[in-house]
């Protein structure tokens, strides 16, 4: 026999995968349509709020955010932002879009930051959950996009678990990542006064973790802005649609515009959370 | 000084790497660290390693890099876990602790002072010197008074606002000090404290060190590499050697009696002078004349050209110093009649004694610019004996041999 017969395909892993999910769906699909439960909440509040508070007050908000934390510039430009999406008639997606970064990037943030804790105080931990981290952030979204849909029904929510698997491994690894550039010395002088492991990582790690968090932070936002037009294919609204309904009746302009405004949300978003990460 | 044992270690041994018991057993076999490390990429830190330490003194542990003695400092607290052997601290051991005990036992009893100061950098002077309390659960107000008590004791409470990184690295290590002595520890390890420091800083931490122990007598464990450090602050040293206790002793025992050739070879370029007092090397051997028994100018005379010697250190009944004759000036009071016929009016003006625990150093320009003896006293006036130019001269010499590994057994006063 020849082992290097590479004509036909001699594993069908492919079928298996096929049976699998299916197997899943079809036996399971109740449980996943609990778990998204907790998720469709947050959204639904976050969507409500940012529905119903006017305008002036979201604007309001964002630029007292950038004062505080990012200075003079940020704020004009966040100002600027705002009242361009307002102009160009995005307004309603875009704040659909902002329920969406947000919900994601707070079950990122409760997720990712313990994950990334015991990654950073165990060789191990970190060992095993480098290759998810690294299949999330490689894997292209397409292929898992059909599988949570047939999961989670199309929507929003799926959107947002999509994002989620894209968006959490910079937090995870920039926080084991400053957990671990703690020098030693702290923790063993910590140790020495008698601290127990708790008060090690509440007192001496977290704090001293703390940019490197944020910077994990501001990284998941902006990967989570940039699986905008991705959630839109399923059926997710937002900044996203306009993009994929421009391309799709090739309306260049519209899928531009669109485009635009995720772009100047981004920034916006990340100078400030810079901001905040340099405070 | 206190003699019952603070800290006592018995057969403590560490050894790091993946083979801790082959290289125990091939250590029985009396193969050497380095042979050890090549069969089987395992380190011997401390080997067997046996003392006591006692209450109130300041001991320090010598040795080189890689000598384990800051393993040996670790394991006193366990920061790093002993392979075997015990330590007891006030006769509880520490080694069979569990985890909650010991974490009480570094909160009250014992607390640390490290080589690069290992501040909190997100935290105030204050905080830092709070933090041992912290960690005890004492409630800000009480652990912010007791912090601000401890950084008055070094001199720095004007800072207690600071941020570290904004203080000078003598500065840095007072408030390592200061977080060290705020939970009042019945002992002080500290490891390298003052390495990281300039000459001139260094040498004003160790004072400094000298007068809060002069104060508040804590039972201090002290890593050191420099010899001079050591001597300067140590009531006793131990020196480590490839992981070995190789001498315990106070510095004069040490520089005296050397274990072995790595001792010797330790003192090599230390100056004698400066740990040496004079009473470490003062002898006996001068003729005494005791001025009680009534004794006469002649009859002093006579017991001086008996014994062959021109001066003549006069005691009183009790040995308490009283001057310094020599045969001229008992003549010169002899051969003039109208003068009283006393011992003291043949006293040698400017024969000033010198007190047994000046260090050789200081009592230098008083051996060299008379001609007699120096006269050396202990602490209650009474003679002990004296140096002579000879003397401190063969002593010096004698401190080069051992340097240079050629003197034959201990030296002997």
């Amino acid at each position: 026999m020849n082992i290097f017969n590479f004509d036909e395909q001699q594993i069908p892993l492919d079928e298996w995968i096929q049976t699998f999910v299916d197997w899943l769906v079809a036996n399971y699909r109740d449980i996943f349509q609990i778990i998204k439960a907790p998720i469709e909440w947050s959204l639904n509040g976050l969507e409500w709020l940012f529905a119903t508070l006017p305008p002036w007050v979201v604007i309001l908000l964002f630029a007292v955010a950038a004062w505080r934390f990012a200075g003079k510039r940020v704020t004009l430009f966040t100002l600027l932002t705002f009242l361009l999406i307002g102009y160009l008639g995005l307004w309603e997606d875009t704040m659909t879009t902002l329920s969406m970064v947000i919900c994601s990037v707070v079950f990122c943030a409760v997720a990712g930051i313990p994950l990334g804790i015991m990654a950073g105080r165990s060789d191990r931990f970190e060992m095993i959950l480098r290759p998810f981290l690294d299949a999330m952030q490689t894997t292209p979204a397409f292929v898992y996009l059909v599988p949570v849909v047939m999961l989670f029904s199309i929507g929003t929510v799926s959107g947002i678990l999509a994002t989620i698997v894209f968006a959490l491994p910079p937090i995870i690894r920039l926080t084991s990542l400053g957990i671990r550039q703690v020098h030693p010395e702290l923790v063993e002088a910590a140790l020495a006064f008698g601290a127990t492991n708790w008060q090690v990582l509440r007192k001496v790690q977290f704090p001293l973790a703390m940019p490197s968090i944020m910077a994990g932070l501001n990284q998941t936002i902006m990967m989570a802005l940039s699986m905008v037009v991705i959630a839109a294919l399923i059926g997710a609204g937002g900044l996203g649609n306009p993009v994929v309904q421009g391309l799709n009746t090739l309306e260049i302009g519209m899928a531009t515009v669109g485009g635009l405004a995720i772009v100047l949300l981004a920034m916006v978003l990340d100078r400030i959370t810079q901001g905040i990460g340099k405070k | 000084m206190d003699v019952t044992p603070k800290i006592a270690i018995k057969n403590l041994f560490k050894i790091f790497g993946p083979q801790p018991k082959k290289a125990r057993t091939l250590l029985e076999q009396g193969l050497s660290k380095e042979e050890i490390f090549e069969l089987t990429e395992t380190t011997i830190g401390v080997q067997n390693a046996s003392f006591e330490i006692y209450a109130g003194e300041i001991f320090v542990i010598m040795g080189l890099s890689g000598s384990g003695k800051s393993t040996i400092v670790r394991m006193l607290n366990r920061l790093i876990e002993p392979t075997s052997g015990q330590v007891f601290v006030d006769n509880e051991e520490i080694t069979s602790m569990n985890r909650g005990q010991l974490v009480q036992m570094r909160r009250k009893k014992m607390s640390m002072v490290f080589q690069s100061f290992a501040l909190m950098p997100h935290m105030s002077v204050l905080q830092n010197a709070a933090f041992g309390l912290e960690m005890d659960g004492i409630d800000r107000k009480t652990r912010e008074e007791r912090a601000l008590k401890a950084l008055e004791q070094v001199g720095l409470e004007a800072w207690a606002e600071s941020m570290p990184a904004e203080l000078s690295g003598g500065m840095q290590q007072r408030v390592g000090l200061a977080r060290g002595l705020a939970t009042d520890p019945e002992v002080l390890l500290m490891d390298e404290a003052f390495s990281a420091l300039d000459p001139l800083i260094r040498t004003e931490m160790q004072d400094e060190l000298l007068r809060l122990q002069a104060r508040q007598k804590r039972t201090i464990v002290f890593i050191s590499h420099d010899l001079d450090e050591a001597m300067r602050i140590g009531d006793r040293i131990a020196i480590m050697e490839g992981g070995r206790v190789v001498q315990v002793g106070t510095p004069e025992e040490i520089l005296q009696n050397p274990a072995d050739d790595y001792v010797r070879a330790f003192f090599r370029g230390v100056d004698p002078t400066n740990i040496l007092t004079a009473g470490d090397i003062a002898l006996d051997s001068q003729v005494t004349i005791v001025i009680a028994d009534g004794k006469s100018p002649r009859a002093a005379l006579q017991r001086l050209i008996k014994n062959d010697r021109d001066y003549g250190y006069v005691v009183d009944s009790e040995r308490h110093f009283k001057g310094i004759v020599s045969t001229d000036s008992l003549r010169e009071v002899i051969e003039r009649p109208e003068v009283d016929q006393t011992i003291p009016n043949a006293y040698l003006p400017g024969a000033k004694p010198a007190f047994s625990g000046d260090y050789m150093q200081d009592i230098l320009p008083q051996v060299a610019s008379h001609p007699w003896p120096l006269a050396i006293l202990d602490d209650d006036g009474k003679y002990l004996g004296a140096i002579s130019k000879n003397l401190f001269l063969r002593t010096l010499h004698r401190s080069e041999q051992v340097e240079n590994g050629t003197l034959e057994g201990p030296a002997t006063k």
